[in-house]
Order: structure tokens, then C-alpha cells, then sequence
């Protein structure tokens, strides 16, 4: 019935573009398409663990359409930003996540909305999969007042129900994310926190202090290697010791996973999620990923890996790709309703960023707000005795 | 009976206690209590009245504290209020403002503040600036404590004072209490306030007992955060100070009276806010300012109050200018001679008094 529906308005949708007349966009009702597959996954490596996620996963259409809107929106969005910071609209640091779709939207596939997350600043595809809008982040890039943190925190700052930012400073985010999983253990309410870093921050000590303190206290918490291979311009063959990410957690049990492969990220991840949620302690999961662009936009990512290198991760496991291969293949989407899918997204794209680039900023008047919460206005001193501000919560 | 009471809890500090004490005894019939007893009463209430809240730190639970601080909180509380860590100072710091983003309410111990700069960057970084930096989305509930700032024989690593580092910052709130009623209204303020506050104790003052008023032993008692208080009424100089230089500052007031100068005694109880007003209504009166800290002279508590003496009405009333009193700007020493001439002493605050006054 859905299908028809959708049919249906298509049908309608195509008719009144062209002249009036009616003309039938799809030749095949959807009908016809597959509802779900089964498929092969990459089995994880694992350590300290006797089983690992399940090999095999099953897709349903209507979560694969989801994943994959999900996954071109992300990278539509980082594209943006990319043509709004050469244009001088997104200024500071921009730290874009195209190539590593698969680990965002596989993450919050395989826990509830209910579940926490943190992450470091490689944030925006984190910030949507959180449940921010497209606007919203956009808007925040430029630094206007629609931004969702009203234009004051920028790329590495952003916040929503639930998640936790946005951290400027390299591994600073796991501790606080062990921090959060205590609190979901003290409130007893059986969610998790998952507690995102890299591949350079993974050589924090503050890591390992959380690690401990994670696995003292049996705390529900999900720690997340992405291992994208760089951290800023080095090589993790020259920055760690050790680049078994998964294995770092020692006493933790972990797993290495395809992080290209949003099933096999999705799979792993409701591992995980089952495996600390009811007071079995921490674990450890590396996503081996890809980032295109260099680890900002100051850095054109090509002084310390080849282009070959880039064209080929694009040409072989991109996450998107992937995804829709499969799923075509399968008779699970047909390529129409991708490109219908992949122009709407590009619309929704345009406007935000035409939101983005049209919303004043902050005004003037919002300067030395929300320095504290719930508390009475006070003065604040402005450049020069003579200039007295005000702050209100 | 208090007397005795206060010399066995304190141990090793029983001999200072036991000298300031004679100055601190007003009326006979009025409640004893030490500054320690004060801090874990205001932690105990807060507890008791917050589910939200809990303890976190080195030493806090089955050691009880390592100046006995939270003695008998563990065993009322249990483990999963009051929380011993492993030494991990940025680690546990993080973990404690990471669950105050979710929503909790924790009290941090420092077993010194010396240990806090490990963890500065959390403080700093993840706590005080969140709330602006996420245009209001994510506040941050939290109390960082500990004993702050010099403490007999315990040499340069051990002795800083943190209270111009800490006050330096916007969306901290920085307490420095001086006696047993300071440190319990503040600390349940602190505790209850929903922003980061550091709240700097001292170690000396630990075992210092205070008459405490009827009004301060109810479960409410709250002393609001950023406002000074005139331990001492005087005409001729104002003394502005915090923490325990404010015993010393007493103390000085006390043999200057007896050359008939009388000392406008501030205790600042708040580094930041700071309590400008008080300090200017002082000034206008007296017509003279000496600022008194154990702290470094430079970037100090004192400087930034001389500053804004200056940039404010009160440097039109002042009849000479206004100087700091500080420690020295040294590291800390070990022998005891060279440690008693690195803080003001009560003869240096009496001679800078004479100086400025020309007597």
C-alpha cells in the first residue's frame, strides 16, 4: 500500500513538472523491489572477546534507503562546507568527515536515541546523526544566530539532547565520555554512553586513565577508535607504538571493524551495545575508516599520502557506494528513487546553506550571555573601564 | 572541652590552633566548630537533601579524607556517592564533569590544589567555558575543592596558591572561605549553584575552630557566592584579604588598636566574583588600601583589585596609594625560618599599615 502511494505520487509529482502533461516516472511499481536481504559481513578481529558480532546481517529496504539518505546527506553537507570555507564564508577550523559516513550513521543504527555520544571535532556528521539539522549545523559554520549553538561555538562546539559535543582538545572527550557512562550507571536507566576518538588521540594518557576508571567501575561505556589512518599530517605506523587500536584497551576486550561498511559498523556496534549495557563493563572498538579531505581545511591532505592512495579508497570502499551497490544489486532500491533521493538532498542542502549564508549573526547584544546558567544578571567588563557589559543566563 | 576537642582532632596542627584559638573566642556559650567539621557538615547536608550529588577523589572514601575531611561521609553514604579513585588526576576530573553534562551533580576533591593543574585543562576547557561556547545548551554543575595555597613544611611543589590562576578565568566561580561558617555556607552555595565553582581551602585553617551562629547550624544556611564580608569595622586603613591571611590580618588589627589604629578587616570570602563594591564603600571610608594575600605578587589577587581601584570611583578618595602585601615571589622553602619570611607576617602587614599611614 505504501508503495503504491508512493507510486502514485510520483507519478503526480513528475506530471506537474513537465508542462502539465502526465508522465510516468517510474516504469516498475515498487512492488517489485526486494523488502530486506541477507549479507555477508567482514568477520570483526577480536581481543580478549571468545565471539564477535555475526557475520552475516539482514538489510530491510525501508533501513537501507534510511542509511544511505542519511550517509549522502552527511556528505553533501561536509561538501558545502568545504565550497563555504574556499569562499571564506566558514572561517577558523573546519574539520570535514566525507569518506567516514559509515561509522556515524552505522553507530547510531546499532544504539537508541536514548544512548549517549561524544565525539572530538571531526563533529558535523555526529551533530546530524544526533538529530541536528542540516540549517542548524550550517548555520553554526557561519556563525549566525540560527546556528544551534546561536553562533558562538563554531565547528568543534555543537551540542544536542544527548550529545555531548564537539571537544577542541584532542582527547579531552574521553574522560568526559566515561564521565557520562558513570552517570547513566547512576541513574540506572540501562543506556550507554559511546565515547568517540582518533587514531592521534588514541596516544592520550587521559585515555587510559578513563580506561582504567571505565573498567574499575564496570562503567556502560562504548569507547570508539576511528582509525582513519592520519592523525593530522602523521602516519600511525609513525605516532604509535602499537597501532592494534583495538588491542590498546588491554584489559578492555575489543574489536577491529570495517568502518567503510555501515552494516558491519551497525553490526558491531549492537555488539557492543548489548555487551556493556547490562553491567559487564567497557569495550573497545576500532573503526578502520578513510577521510578524504586533509584534517582541515588548511591541510590539503596530500604532503603526507599520495592522490593514488585517495582515488583508490574512493574507487573501492566508499561507504556510499557500497551501500547503494548493494542494495541495487540486490533489487532492494531502484536507481531512480536513488537519484530521486539524491536530489532532494541536494535541495535541502541548498536551502540550509542558503539559510547559512542569509542569517545575521549574533547580535551585539547576546556577546557576554550564557557565561553561567540559572543565575541573575550580572556586569561584565567590556575592553575598557568605561564599557560595562551585561550578562544574562 | 572544645579546647581539648580541637588539639586532639588536629593533631599536628593542634599548636597554631591552639594560638589563634585565643583570639577567636567571643561569647562562651556559643557552638565550636572547625573549619574541617564545617566543610563535611555542608557536604553531609547536600548530600543528604540531592540525590544528584556525590563525592569523587584520592583517599575520600575508606581513608576519609586525607586531612579527614570527609571522615564518616563513606559509611553513610557508601560507594556509589562517595567515590575513591585511582591517582589520575585528569582522568577522574573529566570523568566527574562528563557526568555533570549528563546531568549529576559532583563534588571533586583535590587532595591539593597543586595536583589540579594536571587537570586544569578540564576545568578550564571542559567545564567553564562549555555553557557560552554551546550558546546555553549544555550547563555544567560542579564543584572542585580542595586545600589550596601554603600549609606548614611542605616545600615549593606543594604550596602554590591557585586563586589568581583559577579567578583569571570567565565562567568559573572561584570561593576562597576563611572560617568554619564561610566555608559551610559557601560550600552548600557552591554545591547548589548550577556553573563550576573552585572552592580553594586551606589546610591550616582545617582544624581552627569558629563560634558558629544558630543561624548557620540549619540545613539552609547559605552564603551567597560573590559577596565580602567586614570581619573587622576600622576608620583609618582597609584590609582586604582572603582565606587564612585573614587570621594574620586580625591578628595585625589587634596590636595596631593598641596604637590606636583601627583596621577595616575584608575577608573577600569570593575571588569572582569579587566584591568590588565593599572594597570601594571601605575605601572611601578609611581613604587607604593595603591588599593582604599569601599569593605571588604578580598577576595577583591583589593586582587585579588595585586595578580596578583605580579604574573606579574609589581612587578619587584615597589619600595615598594603594600597595599589596603578598608573598614572596619565590618558590616555596622548606626550612622553617626561610617558610615563615616567604608569607606575610603579622609584623610585615603592621609595618606596611605605619608605612602608608606615615606614623
Amino acid at each position: 500500500m505504501q508503495n503504491m502511494l508512493t507510486v502514485v505520487a510520483n507519478t503526480l509529482k513528475g506530471g506537474a513538472k513537465i508542462n502539465g502533461s502526465r508522465v510516468v516516472v517510474s516504469a516498475r511499481s515498487f512492488a517489485d523491489l526486494t523488502p530486506q536481504a541477507s549479507f555477508d559481513i567482514k568477520r570483526c578481529d577480536l581481543h580478549r572477546l571468545d565471539e564477535g558480532p555475526s557475520v552475516q546481517t539482514v538489510l530491510t529496504r525501508e533501513d537501507g534507503l534510511r542509511y544511505y539518505r542519511t550517509m549522502q546527506t552527511v556528505r553533501r553537507m561536509e561538501l558545502k562546507a568545504d565550497q563555504l570555507y574556499k569562499q571564506k564564508i566558514i572561517r577558523g577550523f573546519c574539520h570535514l568527515y566525507d569518506g567516514q559516513e559509515a561509522c556515524a550513521v552505522g553507530i547510531e543504527a546499532g544504539i537508541n536515541p536514548t544512548d549517549h555520544l561524544i565525539t572530538a571535532y571531526r563533529v558535523h556528521g555526529y551533530t546530524y546523526t544526533r538529530g541536528v539539522s542540516v540549517k542548524e549545523i550550517l548555520a553554526e559554520l557561519t556563525g549566525r544566530k540560527g546556528g544551534i549553538a546561536k553562533g558562538k561555538g563554531g565547528s568543534m562546539h555543537m551540542y544536542a539532547k544527548n550529545f555531548y559535543g564537539g571537544n577542541g582538545i584532542v582527547g579531552a572527550q574521553v574522560p568526559l565520555g566515561a564521565g557520562v557512562a558513570l552517570a547513566c550507571q547512576y541513574q540506572a536507566k540501562n543506556e550507554v554512553c559511546v565515547t568517540l576518538y582518533g587514531d592521534g588521540a588514541a596516544n592520550q594518557g587521559q585515555i587510559f586513565e578513563a580506561f582504567n576508571m571505565a573498567a574499575l567501575w564496570k562503567l556502560p561505556c562504548i569507547f570508539i577508535c576511528e582509525n582513519n589512518k592520519y592523525g593530522m599530517g602523521t602516519s600511525v605506523e609513525r605516532a604509535s607504538a602499537s597501532t592494534d587500536y583495538y588491542k590498546r584497551g588491554d584489559y578492555i576486550p575489543g574489536l577491529r571493524v570495517d568502518g567503510m561498511d555501515v552494516l558491519s559498523v551497525r553490526e558491531a556496534t549492537r555488539f557492543a551495545a548489548d555487551y556493556c549495557r547490562y553491567g559487564k563493563g567497557p569495550i573497545l572498538m576500532e573503526l578502520q575508516t578513510y577521510r578524504y579531505h586533509g584534517h582541515s581545511m588548511s591541510d590539503p591532505g596530500v604532503s603526507y599520502r599520495t592522490r593514488d592512495e585517495i582515488q583508490e579508497v574512493r574507487g573501492k570502499s566508499d561507504p556510499i557506494t557500497m551501500l547503494k551497490d548493494r542494495m541495487i544489486s540486490n533489487n532492494m532500491a531502484s536507481l531512480e528513487e536513488i537519484k530521486d533521493i539524491d536530489a532532494e538532498i541536494r535541495k535541502e542542502i541548498e536551502e540550509a546553506a542558503q539559510f547559512a549564508t542569509s542569517d545575521p549573526e549574533p547580535p551585539l547584544e547576546d556577546l557576554c550571555n550564557h557565561i553561567f546558567f540559572n543565575d541573575t544578571p550580572f556586569e561584565v567588563r567590556g575592553t575598557s573601564p568605561w564599557v560595562k557589559l551585561k550578562s544574562i543566563s | 572541652m572544645a579546647y581539648l576537642r580541637s588539639i586532639l582532632r588536629s593533631g599536628k596542627n593542634g599548636v597554631p590552633a591552639v594560638l589563634r584559638r585565643e583570639f577567636h573566642r567571643t561569647l562562651p556559650a556559643a557552638m565550636q566548630v572547625t573549619v574541617r567539621d564545617a566543610i563535611k557538615e555542608a557536604m553531609d547536608e547536600e548530600l543528604e537533601r540531592d540525590e544528584r550529588v556525590f563525592l569523587l577523589g584520592e583517599e575520600v572514601a575508606l581513608f576519609e579524607g586525607a586531612y579527614k575531611v570527609t571522615r564518616g561521609l563513606w559509611k553513610k553514604y557508601g560507594d556509589k556517592r562517595i567515590i575513591d579513585t585511582p591517582i589520575a588526576e585528569i582522568g577522574f576530573t573529566g570523568i566527574a564533569v562528563g557526568a555533570a553534562m549528563a546531568g549529576l551533580r559532583p563534588v571533586v576533591e583535590y587532595m591539593s590544589f597543586n595536583f589540579s593543574m594536571q587537570s586544569v585543562d578540564h576545568i578550564i576547557n571542559s567545564a567553564a567555558k562549555t555553557y557560552y561556547m554551546s550558546g546555553g545548551l549544555q550547563p555544567v554543575s560542579i564543584v572542585f575543592r580542595g586545600p589550596n595555597g601554603a600549609a606548614p613544611g611542605v616545600a615549593a611543589q606543594h604550596a602554590q596558591c591557585f586563586a589568581a590562576w583559577y579567578g583569571h578565568v570567565p565562567g568559573l566561580k572561584v570561593v576562597s572561605p576563611w572560617s568554619a561558617e564561610d566555608a559551610k555556607g559557601l560550600l552548600k552555595s557552591a554545591i547548589r549553584d548550577d556553573n563550576p565553582v573552585v572552592f580553594l581551602e586551606n589546610e591550616i585553617m582545617y582544624s581552627v575552630p569558629f563560634e558558629m551562629s544558630e543561624e548557620s547550624q540549619s540545613k539552609d544556611f547559605l552564603i551567597p557566592i560573590g559577596k565580602a564580608k567586614i570581619e573587622r569595622k576600622g576608620n583609618h586603613v582597609t584590609l582586604v584579604s582572603h582565606s587564612h591571611v585573614v587570621s594574620r590580618c586580625m591578628d595585625a588589627a589587634a596590636v595596631l588598636a593598641k596604637d590606636g589604629i583601627e583596621c577595616e578587616v575584608i575577608n573577600l570570602r569570593t575571588i569572582r566574583p569579587m566584591d568590588m563594591e565593599a572594597i570601594e564603600t571601605s575605601v572611601m571610608k578609611t581613604k587607604h588600601l593595603i591588599t593582604v594575600e599569601g599569593g605571588w605578587p604578580q598577576f595577583g589577587v591583589g593586582g587585579e583589585i588595585l586595578a580596578r581601584i583605580m579604574e573606579g570611583p574609589g581612587f578619587g578618595y584615597l589619600n595615598a596609594p594603594a600597595v599589596r602585601v603578598t608573598g614572596v615571589d619565590i618558590p616555596m622553602p622548606y626550612a622553617k625560618l626561610l617558610e615563615e619570611n616567604t608569607l606575610p607576617q603579622i609584623k610585615d602587614i603592621v609595618f606596611s599599615v605605619k608605612k602608608m599611614l606615615n606614623v
